[in-house]
């Protein structure tokens, strides 16, 4: 089909006219008649017991409607927030998730765990309400770092979670690691600290909940990646309203990157709330209540042994890592971890052993839960860092030990010691392409002229993987996934030819709105202005698992493939008796449905006005065409690349400048290169970001957020990042219709390890990310 | 916010008589109504300055520079002609910052970390008031403390042509204000050096000051001890490293000048 508009094409984003123009629609542009507003009264406190609450005096201000508590939720039958990834300790024993009241309930674990909910004709009564509630906290101690937490005598966060941890967990052959490491020529041994990230998306969480008395209905608006998700907790788990009652419409959503996966309390307490007031009630959070409140992202503590012979092969990889989780495990906090995290630490290698474990842990901080890449960021960091480390150790050119390990083209499938089967990659491929990109054989003159200038010039190396399209649904259910992680999608044929698109993917910045388009456009030859993609709205979508993990494409676009199928095999049954030919006989190509040899033909226009005004029509073939299916992935799929980093150091502040940035990602088939090239950036940058800039900071003594503004928490600017150069390999994934492997959190993924590379090669020293100018400074200077 | 009256008088006499207990001059807003917004502040009254004409503008003298208080960082950085003034304001925050906030503002402000009070210090401005003339010595009293007193108003600040002047500032990558900021002038009274980022208050290296007046060149810089003592000590900088960059920066400015 017309490759203008079609797979390969940079079609330019349709959303983008009404965010241009100030026509997008974010949850605050949404209001309701009659609507309240909520005010959320907020922990100061990292520990205490509520020991009093009062809200006498607010409740007489003016404007108020209510205050509710956690009691008054628990009076309701309204169930705690839970966790749907049920993990599994070495000892065979679940995981340890205490009940997570969405209003805390006696006791508060964090700095702005949600205490009560002021309801007010408007948000300034609100507020000035909050402040007339009255209540008494008899502080606890607090623990905040997990090593603390796991540690003898650390304060105990919740009375049933002994010295606070969640789980133990294993994966991997033990016994095999340890004998690789001690028959091992050379081992690499390395702390390393994955920094703690606040997520940060443009548009604050927010939730309006909206009670239909006359129908019994609640519409919630709420900033979600996955609408039916949200449905589907609220009502089986916290028992807001049955599901046919419950809509969720999550509409444009500026941003998520995993933050507005989770169903988090404030969204559950207005999906009760407005039904018990009977008044809709509106709440956004303000960008503090982010910096609070938003799921964290990292936090890991890890000591990994990477173990090698003479030739740089490696022999074995032993990780045993400490997670903090926060205060309670958040909607799929366990997941990340474990199955997101230990499963991707072959890397692109041929290991032969490996053995992660991993400790949960509660801390007295936001709970954390999956960010961009969650899981696959901290593996690819441990990985890339432990191979470029063991290659400094041993005199080996980092580029040459990555190549001496890669697993071959021709291995495929190829199946890890941790539990992944790798269907397709090029992995040499990616790296040859890259190393010629940046120019590697002219580094040392690069070097050399920086050290003219008195700077300290690095280079560093991430060929990273990660297993995205997540996931078969009967793989993940069972290690513990407690939903199926399919898609749903629904092609609408209009009788005048144009299309709708139900999909159960969600777009918060994707551009699924084109890229799902070009889809369309291509297999059915609509024009690419007659598609319109519907998503968002569990009251339009048939039912959807929603957007995370890279999988919109892989699984959601696979969904949307399945249904083009239906529809093709229907068109040809029209086709057929309208052209008076048997069914066999009709070829398609691009929505034009051929009798084979003739030059009889039908467009798919044409078929769908017949199959609306089926004058004359086959009688086996029901009227109308809008087709639905259901697409199971059959395995993840292994996006992989090679990004390579230079950077140049002043040693005098401790200041990197990133010089220069190579990425050659394999993500299969590309549908809309623009958008890829944009996904990369973006992901790059967040990498940058968490490498460079970005660190959450609670303080120890009194367990307060310091960062908890951009006056201290430093995101990635424009003028922080070089000039991105990007390319793209495509080996098709093996294991989907579309033969694309995803590409958001790519970026991400690498970037960190790249960045460290570079700068703890031009350091000659190992440190922590961040890399800030005083750590930089300080390894420069040898202080 | 809580609830507040507002006023915007034309004349700096209207604006005086205005003046009462619990209000707060307006100037960009910029420190003041986030602050506000946050809670941290409940004036009764807002006095608007911003309809008082007198209060704006560059004016340029042989020998001196006089910014209006309501003077924008935006208008400093356009029209200022000593060029190590328009230069700092050029950096700081960002354009809708600059475009909203003042001199006036940020000289009354006083933040340890903000850029302004570097210049005031360092090119040995004064202060006129709608009271009094306050000399830059004088004027930074300590964290967010100034000499002026309730309600007193910054009508301008006039700045003495140097030989020659550069800042240099190091930002901090957050917030972009300073962790440290150095601003070295060559005046008819010899060097001075102001610091502002690394104390609680903009303050001036007096044995920077000396060695440079001396022999004003890098190596000079080189040759003085910048101590740690008292300088801040935080999440993103600590006392040692701030004294470090003092010296970097010093050198930096220098070398800017033509040392
Ligand atoms: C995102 C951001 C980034 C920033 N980055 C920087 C930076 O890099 N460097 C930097 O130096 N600053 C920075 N600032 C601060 C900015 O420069 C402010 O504009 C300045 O500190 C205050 O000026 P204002 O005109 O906005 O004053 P306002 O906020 O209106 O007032 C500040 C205080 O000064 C008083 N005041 C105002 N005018 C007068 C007057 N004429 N006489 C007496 N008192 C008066 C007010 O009553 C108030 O107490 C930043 C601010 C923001 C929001």
């Amino acid at each position: 089909m017309g490759t203008q508009t079609g797979i390969g094409a940079s079609v330019k984003r349709k959303e983008d006219k009404r965010f241009i123009i100030g026509k997008g629609r974010y949850l605050d542009d949404i209001s309701r008649p009659g609507q309240t507003y909520g005010y959320f009264i907020r922990s100061p406190h990292a520990h205490a017991k509520i020991t009093s609450l009062d809200s006498t005096a607010a409740l007489k201000a003016p404007g108020v409607v209510a205050v509710l508590t956690g009691p008054d939720m628990q009076a309701d039958g309204i169930g705690p927030l839970i966790c749907g990834w049920g993990i599994t300790s070495k000892d065979g024993t679940p995981h340890k998730a205490p009940a997570h009241p969405a209003l805390a309930i006696g006791r508060v674990r964090y700095v702005g765990h949600q205490v009560a909910l002021v309801v007010a004709e408007t948000l300034q009564q609100a507020r000035d309400a909050a402040e007339l509630v009255e209540i008494e906290y008899e502080e606890l101690d607090h623990v905040i770092e997990v090593g603390d937490a796991l540690a003898a005598g650390a304060p105990q966060i919740h009375d049933d979670v002994p010295g606070n941890l969640s789980f133990d967990w294993e994966l991997g052959d033990r016994a095999k690691t340890d004998g690789a490491i001690s028959a091992a020529h050379h081992v690499t041994r390395m702390k390393l600290r994955n920094n703690r990230l606040i997520p940060n998306a443009m548009e604050p969480r927010a939730a309006l909940g909206d009670y239909d008395s006359g129908t019994d209905e609640i519409t919630l608006y709420t900033t979600s990646q996955n609408p039916h998700v949200h449905r589907l907790v609220l009502s089986a788990f916290n028992a807001v309203a049955p599901e046919h009652k419950l809509r969720v419409i999550a509409p444009d959503v500026g941003g998520g990157f995993g933050s507005k996966i989770f169903i988090y309390s404030e969204e559950t307490v207005c999906a009760w709330a407005t039904k018990k007031l009977n008044r809709p009630i509106k709440w956004t959070a303000e960008r503090s209540e982010s910096f609070l409140s938003d799921a964290h992202g990292r936090d890991h503590e890890t000591f990994a042994e990477m173990a090698f012979d003479a030739n740089g092969k490696i022999l074995g990889l032993k990780v045993s890592t400490k997670a903090n989780v926060g205060c309670y495990l958040s909607t799929f906090a366990s997941a990340v971890p474990t199955y997101l995290y230990g499963t991707l630490l072959s890397g692109q290698y041929t290991i032969p052993a490996i053995y992660c474990e991993v400790q949960a842990g509660f801390t007295n901080t936001a709970p954390v839960d999956a960010y961009r890449g969650a899981g696959r960021p901290e593996a690819t960091y441990v990985v890339e860092r432990m191979i470029e480390i063991g290659a400094r150790e041993m005199g080996i050119d980092p580029a040459e030990i990555r190549k001496r390990n890669f697993i071959a083209p021709d291995a495929y499938p190829y199946e890890t010691p941790v539990i992944m089967t790798y269907d397709s990659g090029n992995y040499a491929l990616a790296m040859d392409k890259a190393l010629e990109a940046i120019d590697y054989s002219g580094f040392a003159a690069r070097k050399a002229q920086s050290q003219t200038k008195g700077k300290l010039r690095g280079i560093g190396f991430s060929a990273f993987i990660e297993a995205c399209g997540i996931a078969p649904s009967a793989a993940v259910g069972s290690l513990g996934a407690g939903v199926g992680l399919w898609e749903s999608a629904q092609v609408r044929f209009n009788p005048t030819g144009s299309v709708t698109v139900f999909t159960g993917s969600h777009s918060h910045g994707q551009g699924h709105e084109t890229t799902f388009a070009q889809i369309i456009s291509d297999q059915l030859g609509v024009p690419i202005d007659q598609v319109e993609i519907s998503h968002g709205d569990t009251g339009k979508v048939p039912f959807g698992m929603g957007t995370y993990g890279s999988r919109s494409l892989a699984v959601g676009g696979s969904a949307i493939m399945k249904a083009i199928d239906k529809i093709v095999e229907k068109s040809k049954k029209i086709a057929a008796h309208t052209l008076e030919a048997s069914v066999e006989d009709i070829e398609h190509s691009g929505g034009v449905f051929k009798v084979a040899g003739t030059d009889k033909q039908m467009t798919m226009a044409e078929i769908a006005f017949s199959a609306y005004v089926p004058h004359n029509y086959p009688a086996d073939v029901e009227p109308g065409m809008d087709e639905t299916a259901f697409y199971d992935p059959l395995n993840f799929t292994f996006p992989a690349g090679t990004h390579i980093a230079e950077v140049e150091i002043d040693p005098d502040t401790g200041t990197t400048e990133i010089l220069d940035w190579v990425a050659v990602d394999d993500f299969g088939n590309v549908i809309n290169p623009m958008i890829v090239e944009g996904q990369v950036h973006g992901g790059i940058a967040q990498g940058i970001g968490q490498a460079l800039l970005e660190n959450c900071v609670y303080d120890k003594e009194s367990g307060q957020l310091l960062t908890g503004s951009y006056m201290d928490y430093c995101m990635p600017r424009a003028d922080d990042l070089p000039t991105f150069r990007v390319q793209t390999i495509n080996t098709p994934c093996k294991t989907n219709p579309l033969g694309v492997k995803g590409c958001g959190e790519a970026g991400a993924i690498s970037a960190p390890a790249a960045l460290m590379n570079a700068i703890t090669n031009a350091l000659g020293k190992e440190i922590d990310m961040p890399a800030t100018p005083e750590k930089v400074w300080r390894a420069a200077q040898g202080l | 916010m809580y609830h507040f009256e507002y006023q915007r008088p034309a004349t700096l006499d209207e604006a005086v008589a205005l003046l009462k207990e619990d209000c707060k001059l307006l100037a960009g807003g910029q420190t003041l109504l986030p602050t506000m917004k946050q809670r941290l502040a409940q004036p009764e009254m807002l006095v608007d300055l911003g309809a008082i004409e007198t209060l704006r503008g560059v004016c340029p003298d042989d020998d001196k520079l006089a910014i209006g208080a309501m003077t924008t960082h935006a208008e400093v950085a356009s029209k200022a002609d000593i060029p190590a003034l328009a230069c700092l304001a050029a950096g700081i925050g960002d354009p809708q910052v600059r475009n909203r906030g003042t001199i006036g503002g940020s000289v009354a402000n006083n933040d340890p970390a903000a850029d302004y009070p570097a210049a005031v210090l360092g090119l040995n401005a004064q202060i006129t008031t709608n009271k009094r003339v306050i000399a830059a010595d004088d004027f930074f009293v300590d964290l967010f403390e100034t000499a002026l007193e309730e309600n007193e108003i910054i009508i301008n600040v006039t700045f003495p042509r140097p030989q020659a002047a550069a800042y240099v500032k190091f930002d901090n990558p957050a917030s972009r204000y300073a962790i440290v900021g150095v601003f070295v002038a060559k005046t008819g009274g010899g060097v001075r050096v102001a610091v502002t980022g690394a104390g609680p208050c903009v303050f001036r290296h007096k044995d920077l000051e000396t060695a440079l007046t001396s022999n004003f060149s890098a190596q000079s810089v080189d040759t003085v001890t910048v101590s740690a003592t008292g300088l801040n000590n935080d999440l993103h900088a600590s006392a040692e490293y701030r004294a470090n960059l003092i010296k970097v920066l010093t050198k930096r400015a220098v070398a800017q000048i033509g040392g």
